[in-house]
């Protein structure tokens, strides 16, 4: 995961070593091809705080959880995380590319919930969940297995340990998913439109999970969703993107009750004649 | 019949060897292929290039002639082979490159979002290779594999060039001394046989487990190409023998 830009000198001005900020974006850029997708995107996110990323279908949503994630490369700026640069480690006062060792160190912290949900297949529920903690983690088996009992518990899949993957519904795969992610404790937790591959009728179950993790942690998350009514009920921010640059930004009643962009106007109203 | 009775004892060492060069051949194709086909897919320039080397050379050259090589060949500068690790390590190689093709396929099937699990789970790619990859590949290998099996128990056969006695070694001296071609090389014939079938059915009964154990529903048998057809990536069966 290294950068093109090479060695960049270590920005002064705040994000180095501000970990007053668990997330900073500091005029990152990502480009695939000749799309430039983000264009010196500036953002960040305090430590608990719950974020909702909204906005057009190519705006650049996923690729923002991606970078983050580590499974994109960025093309200039710097990410930071805790204070620490994400995509890049400090070399002298010089920020040069992560290496894999670094990249390891820094994927600690923050999981991924993604839409086509990417259980393993050759693993039951169970050991979906334990695998990373017991090998990863080094968790003894005995607690790896208590802390998924519990935690397959809270997303009401209580009665499905030893089920394969393959006989669950798209819901009940997705709250195995979440259960997976939240077993390695992560300090961010990314979530990329977790319930639009789901039937409707499954989509409740699943928010209703994440509305508890909500309530009863201070995982600070980053979701990307068009449910609304989800993000007004558990986000403290609403970021509205368009073409990879911020439109607005706000807590949500401002943005759904009262929008001051037009564009987030025409996206709300595209948005509620889709229901 | 009293042809066959008599010489029946003698075709039966002769199988019990050929079992077991196809076995030999086997285990060390086996490793051969897990090793080529990490290297293949390995990000390290050196290995991939190290693993094509490997596979273009043996895929390409003849389970024959390798096998003269090792017999013949390498003793005059000092390194003298038993025959039957010869024609086994021949064999080793020779299948082990079409398998290596087979291992770097079916692990480069595996959809990127398995991978990106395991990275947001913080897995090193040792763990994600272990636990993740390889059981959801291995699924995919199983048939290729078995069509390799079957080549491999066949070439054997290429063993009796170089005198071991091994079941077609042992069908054509007992045609000689007893001048009854039919009733000898239908038995030898028969013997292959049987001999491919159990293998067949053991591969099928693996593969149905290991897709049961994924999830999947157990493939309606699909018709089973030939063994004779394409091997690995669809290059046929030309390299064994
Ligand atoms: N792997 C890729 N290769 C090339 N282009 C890509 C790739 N991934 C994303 N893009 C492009 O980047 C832009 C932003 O994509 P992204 O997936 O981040 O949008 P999004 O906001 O998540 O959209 P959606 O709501 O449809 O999921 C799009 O123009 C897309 O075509
Ligand atoms: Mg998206």
């Amino acid at each position: 995961m290294a950068t093109e830009t090479g060695p960049v000198a270590a920005p002064g001005k705040g994000g180095d070593g501000d970990a007053s900020k668990i997330i900073r974006f500091e005029k990152v850029v990502k480009r695939f091809g000749d799309n430039v997708v983000l264009r010196e995107l500036d953002f960040d996110v305090s430590p608990g705080e719950r974020v909702a990323l909204i906005g057009p279908s190519g705006s650049g949503k996923t690729t923002i959880l991606r970078l983050l994630m580590t499974l994109e490369k960025l093309n200039g700026g710097v990410i930071w995380v805790s204070g620490d640069p994400l995509s890049h480690m400090r070399k002298g006062d010089q920020l040069v590319t992560a290496d894999e060792k670094h990249l390891r160190q820094v994927r600690q912290t923050i999981g991924m919930v993604f839409q086509q949900f990417n259980l393993f297949p050759n693993m039951n529920v169970l050991r979906n969940v334990t695998e990373a903690p017991i090998h990863v983690k080094g968790v003894a088996r005995d607690e790896a297995e208590t802390k998924a009992r519990d935690l397959l518990n809270l997303v009401d899949l209580g009665d499905k340990y030893d089920a394969h993957p393959s006989q669950l519904s798209g819901g009940q795969q997705q709250r195995v998913a979440i259960a997976r992610a939240l077993a390695m404790e992560p300090k961010i937790l990314l979530l990329d439109e977790v319930t639009s591959a789901l039937d409707p009728e499954l989509v409740a179950g699943v928010l209703d999970v994440l509305r508890e993790i909500a309530n009863t942690t201070d995982i600070t998350m980053l979701f990307v969703t068009h449910e609304m009514r989800f993000a007004r009920d558990v986000s403290h921010r609403v970021l509205m993107f368009d073409q990879g640059q911020i439109v607005e930004s706000g807590p949500p009643d401002q943005i759904f009750s009262n929008p001051q962009e037009q564009r987030t106007r025409d996206f709300l109203h595209a948005i509620i004649e889709e229901r | 019949m009293s042809v066959v009775l008599q010489s029946f004892p003698l075709l039966l060492q002769g199988l019990i060897l050929t079992l077991e060069i196809t076995a030999g051949g086997a285990v060390l194709a086996l490793v051969l292929a897990f090793l080529a086909g990490l290297a293949g897919t390995a990000r390290s320039r050196i290995l991939r290039a190290v693993s094509r080397v490997y596979v273009e050379f043996f895929r390409g050259s003849s389970a024959l002639v390798l096998m003269f090589w090792f017999f013949f060949a390498l003793p005059l500068i000092g390194f003298r082979f038993e025959a039957v690790a010869a024609a086994i390590i021949a064999l080793g190689l020779n299948v082990g490159a079409y398998g290596g093709e087979v291992v770097r396929g079916a692990i480069l099937s595996i959809p990127p979002a398995q991978y990106e699990a395991t990275i947001a789970l913080n897995m090193s790619p040792a763990l994600r290779m272990r636990r993740v990859i390889l059981p959801q590949a291995w699924a995919s290998m199983l048939p290729p594999f078995g069509n390799l099996l079957i080549e491999l128990l066949k070439a054997t056969a290429v063993a009796a060039l170089i005198t071991i006695n091994e079941l077609t070694f042992v069908g054509q001296q007992q045609r000689a001394a007893t001048g009854e071609s039919l009733p000898i090389y239908t038995t030898v014939l028969f013997m292959y046989f049987v001999v491919a079938q159990v293998l067949i059915f053991g591969m099928r009964r693996l593969e149905l487990r290991t897709a049961r154990s994924l999830g999947r529903a157990p493939a309606a048998r699909r018709g089973r190409r030939p063994a004779l057809a394409g091997v690995g990536d669809g290059g046929g069966s030309g390299g064994v023998g």
